[in-house]
């Protein structure tokens, strides 16, 4: 289903704190239910343009969460403040207004065996980038497909999401600073796992820092397994409008990541870098 | 209802050429977009006579009240777009703008006979922000070379060719007033101006291609006395653009000899500006200013 076309005021409903990060809920009267992967544009109605002149675009922001609510739809989004345009996201206060353009991009894809028996799905998150994989994780138990999840955080500041969004299912955890679980990259969780010997027809789901999605994107070609990794890269608008969050392809030109990402196959990206 | 060079619009706002991707907005948001498209006429992003990938990322970076892009117009090329993107931009309900450029005239003139011929275009407008690789000037920053140009493009069509200024130049109203001997029928400004900015923690250049073209509020000062200074010096119409995103703003670029305007960054933030613009216009006209209290009652 379409995104409504324009951009729409939303409410926020809540807004805490989690692991560093925050976690806040708009009520969206208009839009349809997104998918896992799909992400918004989203800026608040009020002091946008604050002191030194920025945040002036919107900021493109993944669904992390969602359900039905009293009248609409609930949107949940994980926040890291990193410049101006996140930190006056992680301010919000219940009652104030964001403006919303979405659900955009395309969304991650089902595993094509999802009996009981399969490898199934191996979702691999870092950092900020755990949010896509929280509705994905629970689409992917409302459906039977089997379903392991790796994630990773640099330290106890930056490990958000995890009592939320993760806080029903088995999480298998790295931690660079060793606070929790394997002392290391959640890459290597996932190494190991894909020596396992029914890796091969699993799927992996990944989104993080461009250097993990890299390590993910290699370990997979190594191993002969698919997978669909959510990409970042600096976009103005979100709906295929400014040609600015251009993606190499391995086979020469650029993809447009708002239109025919954030998701991509590995296969069908170059080496994974910072835009 | 504005009358541009013959061709009647539903209301004076049109999309500046590159900030709005009608193919791409109907994928996203679906027939919504056509029964509701925010522009009286819609430009297309430029095209060239061959396809172009576009530059190497990073291609855009935000500024106060602004942004820089270096994006380096990809396109289809000539016959990708006439075969795969025209029948699509022919399906929008309001007349058809093509933007074109190139290195040369035997290529602005292939273009320009190319899209000329297609019933569903109704304008041209001449991207002129380019080098000749004869000459090595940037077109549109020689007064010379814009005439020249005009005078080779102008046999080829009856359609209303538009020229696209460039602000990076001293004197805009003399390139405006040779395109006007050139034959042109009305000119369009601002584009971008030439800006660059550093990435504070690595000092390198923020844009892979080190510069690109500044757009968004932070232009719109320097856009209204370049628009003010063209609109003087000669008696084609103009469409002025640069930073406006609401009515207010509109009427200022009116004011300063505006016949339309043109929407272009503010589209990224709000998809629909163009129709809320128009909207917002309509009261801040002279004659629509007394419907703004009844709105305000309560
Ligand atoms: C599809 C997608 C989904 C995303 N999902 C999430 C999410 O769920 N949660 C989340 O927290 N983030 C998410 N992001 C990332 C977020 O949108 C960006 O990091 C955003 O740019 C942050 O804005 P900011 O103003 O806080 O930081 P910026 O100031 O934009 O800084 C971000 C980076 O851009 C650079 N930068 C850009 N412009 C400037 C400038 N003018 N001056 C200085 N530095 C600049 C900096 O080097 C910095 O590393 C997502 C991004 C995409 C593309
Ligand atoms: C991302 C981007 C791409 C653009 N591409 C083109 C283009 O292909 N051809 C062109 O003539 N102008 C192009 N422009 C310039 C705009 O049409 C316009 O002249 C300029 O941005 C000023 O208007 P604004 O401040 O409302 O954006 C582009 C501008 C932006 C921001
Ligand atoms: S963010 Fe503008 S085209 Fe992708």
């Amino acid at each position: 289903m379409s995104a409504p076309f324009g951009r729409r005021l939303c409410e926020v409903s809540e807004n805490h704190s989690s692991g560093g990060y925050r976690v806040f809920s708009l009520l969206d009267r208009e839009g349809p239910t997104p998918l896992p992967g799909q992400f918004y544009m989203l800026a608040a109605e009020d002091h946008w343009e604050q002191l030194g002149g920025r945040p002036f675009l919107p900021r493109a922001i993944s669904v992390a969460e969602t359900g039905p609510a009293a009248a609409g739809v609930r949107l949940d989004f994980l926040i890291e403040g990193i410049g101006p345009g996140t930190g006056r996201l992680c301010e919000l206060a219940p009652g104030e207004s964001v403006w919303v353009n979405g659900p955009l991009g395309n969304a991650f894809r089902e595993p094509r065996e999802v009996s009981a028996g399969a490898a199934g799905a191996i979702l691999v998150g870092g950092g900020i980038g755990v949010a896509p994989l929280a509705l994905l994780r629970r689409r992917f138990g409302e459906r039977n497909v089997p379903v392991r999840v790796l994630l990773g955080f640099r330290d106890a500041e930056h490990s958000g999401g995890l009592d939320d969004l993760f806080a029903c299912c088995e999480v298998r955890l790295a931690s660079e600073d060793g606070h929790a679980g394997h002392q290391g990259y959640v890459t290597d969780l996932l190494a190991a796992m894909l020596t396992g010997d029914d890796a091969g027809s699993a799927v992996v789901y990944s989104c993080g820092p461009a250097a993990m999605l890299e390590a993910v994107r290699a370990l997979c070609a190594a191993h002969g397994v698919a997978c669909e990794l959510a990409l970042e890269s600096p976009m103005a608008c979100g709906y295929g409008a400014c040609f600015g969050c251009a993606v190499p392809k391995p086979e020469g030109g650029y993809l447009r990541l708002c239109v025919d990402g954030p998701v991509i196959a590995g296969d069908r990206v170059a080496e994974v870098t910072h835009a | 209802m504005p009358e541009f060079c013959g061709i009647s619009l539903a209301h004076p706002v049109i999309n500046a050429s590159g900030t709005f991707d009608a193919i791409a907005a109907r994928r996203v948001y679906g027939d919504a977009l056509l029964a509701d498209f925010p522009f009286s006429a819609f430009v297309s992003k430029t095209i060239t006579p061959e396809p172009r990938a576009g530059n190497a990322p990073r291609r855009i970076w935000e500024t106060p009240a602004g942004m820089i892009n270096s994006i380096g117009l990809p396109n289809k090329g000539l016959e990708g777009f006439l075969a795969e993107d025209l029948p699509q931009l022919a399906e929008l309900p309001v007349p058809l703008i093509v933007s074109v450029m190139a290195t040369g005239r035997p290529e602005f003139a292939r273009l320009v006979e190319a899209v000329a011929d297609r019933e569903e275009v109704a304008a041209i407008e001449l991207n002129v922000s380019c080098p000749n690789v004869h000459s090595g000037l940037i077109v549109g920053e020689a007064p010379a070379e814009t005439e020249a140009l005009l005078e080779a493009l102008r046999p080829l069509t009856a359609k209303p060719l538009i020229v696209k200024l460039t602000p990076n130049v001293a004197d805009p109203a003399a390139v405006a007033v040779a395109a006007e001997s050139g034959g042109a029928d009305a000119v369009s400004l601002i584009n971008t101006l030439k800006a660059s900015a550093f990435d504070p923690l690595s000092r390198e250049p923020a844009l892979a291609a080190g510069h690109g073209g500044l757009s968004g509020p932070a232009v719109r000062p320097v856009a209204l006395q370049q628009l003010r200074s063209v609109a003087a010096a000669i008696g084609l119409p103009a469409i002025g653009m640069g930073g406006i995103g609401s009515g207010a703003d509109a009427a200022e670029f009116i004011a300063a000899g505006a016949a339309l305007v043109a929407v272009g960054t503010e589209s990224f933030r709000d998809p629909r500006a163009g129709s809320r613009v128009a909207a917002e216009l309509d009261f801040t006209s002279p004659q629509g200013a007394a419907v703004q209290p009844a709105l305000d009652l309560d």
